[in-house]
């Protein structure tokens, strides 16, 4: 099965991703900064994760560029949701290492655009 | 709504649009035309059917029409028609009309201008090799409010968000407000222009490629056979034709056949598209544009 780690401070986001990656076959974890993330990535590496920019203790754009320095960390799929929406942060997001870039707010249709972007097609949750 | 309301109305939006709306349809026709009704200081669709019939007010006529037609689109929406442009048809088509250095495509269901911004942004791509082609990139849609949308290419932070990777969007768009405007160049390159499928078309000239996907399914068949004998008649004989995933040619039209190796790919029935590239007379596009209708604008050396 696929795995994703859903990386937010909010849990009400936390919750809503979780239902959007369950349902297209994911098994889901969750991290509330980049600290827990990138000690959950130290354990079990995902093949995606969803991340966001602002967060207490190590914010995303730390967390990602960790991440990509860490063994293995240039596997899993990054996919920033943040509410830093302008060119320069996309563009700061994408030189760190993002795959993909989701502006909150999201919704389904969104997140399942994206994670196709990054490869992650709707019809191989059939497998 | 009385059912002979509603069976006026059903006729007169399969003359005006060819929108064939079954029985069953009838909560669409309620939901989309009470705003017009509303927008025309009419009590209700019965209202609506006897101003209709009077046929003086052509800002009724054309706001009916329009409320009727389903607009949703999406950036690279289906992904693999637009694969198949950057692999597969535009390296073939560049290869076919090497000599002439001419490339007409042509959108014929835009709507908010989606599609021909995606095919825009492919040919941007490949501008190196298109480097001194000439392109027409052509994009029409019944409804004139959605073409509007289009030609201002100013799009929600939702819109931009399906379909696009994040990349073309950094590259091709500029953030305006809340919004995402795509660059003038890209909007230069699409000639915008209002068209009903049901009159003659054939003042566009002939082209290569013919992306008309998701409006034929709202037609009846003798329609949709009409259409795509036509649309047949304006694609070179090489030439390639898109449809929607939900539509095609089979039972319709003798003129078109599906490809073997590509879904949604059509080419003409005996035509030239399976020929040696070099054998054949290449036909010339009639570019002289027929009385009342203005010159197609073209890009010339992307």
């Amino acid at each position: 099965m696929k795995t994703c780690l859903i990386v937010d401070d909010s849990a009400v986001i936390r919750k809503v991703a979780r239902r959007i990656f369950e349902t297209m076959n994911f098994q889901v974890g969750e991290a509330e900064d980049g600290e827990k993330a990138l000690t959950a990535c130290g354990e079990t590496m995902p093949d995606a994760i969803l991340l966001d920019w602002n967060m207490p203790t190590m914010d995303g754009y730390d967390f990602l560029r960790a991440l990509r320095k860490t063994p293995g960390g240039e596997k899993p799929k990054v996919l920033f949701c943040t509410t830093e929406n302008d060119v320069g942060a996309i563009a700061r997001a994408l030189h760190a290492g993002a795959d993909e870039y989701i502006m909150k707010p999201f919704d389904r249709d969104i997140v399942t655009a994206k994670l196709a972007q990054v490869g992650f097609l709707a019809e191989a949750d059939a497998a | 709504m009385t059912d002979i309301e509603f069976d006026f109305l059903r006729s007169y939006l399969k003359t005006r649009s060819g929108l064939a709306l079954s029985a069953e349809k009838r909560y669409l026709v309620e939901s989309r035309l009470g705003p017009v009704c509303r927008r025309f200081n009419l009590a209700d669709l019965g209202a609506l059917a006897t101003a209709l019939k009077s046929g003086r007010d052509t800002a009724m006529e054309r706001a009916v029409v329009e409320a009727m037609t389903t607009n949703e689109t999406f950036f690279f929406r289906d992904r693999v028609p637009f694969d198949l442009f950057r692999d597969v048809l535009l390296p073939e088509a560049m290869a076919r009309r090497a000599s002439q250095r001419r490339l007409r495509i042509w959108c014929a269901a835009a709507s908010t201008g989606q599609e021909p911004y995606s095919l825009a942004m492919m040919l941007n791509d490949a501008a190196p090799r298109l480097a001194g082609w000439s392109v027409d990139l052509v994009a029409t849609d019944l409804s004139t409010e959605v073409l509007e949308k289009a030609k201002a290419g100013l799009y929600s932070h939702f819109e931009v968000q399906r379909g696009l990777p994040v990349q073309a969007l950094i590259k091709h768009f500029e953030q305006v407000g809340e919004q995402w405007r795509i660059s003038a160049p890209l909007r230069q390159m699409v000639d915008y222009r209002p068209l009903n499928l049901l009159h003659p078309f054939d003042a566009l000239g002939s082209f290569d490629i013919i992306y008309c996907r998701n409006v034929l399914i709202y037609f009846d068949a003798p329609t949709k056979g009409d259409v795509l004998g036509r649309l047949s008649a304006s694609l070179a004989p090489d030439g390639a034709l898109l449809l929607g995933a939900a539509e095609t040619v089979i039972g319709l039209t003798d003129r078109l056949v599906p490809s073997p190796q590509h879904r949604g790919l059509y080419n003409q029935a005996g035509g030239a598209a399976a020929r040696a590239p070099a054998a054949r007379p290449l036909p010339a596009a009639p570019i002289l544009p027929a009385a009342g209708i203005p010159p197609l604008r073209r890009v010339v050396g992307l």
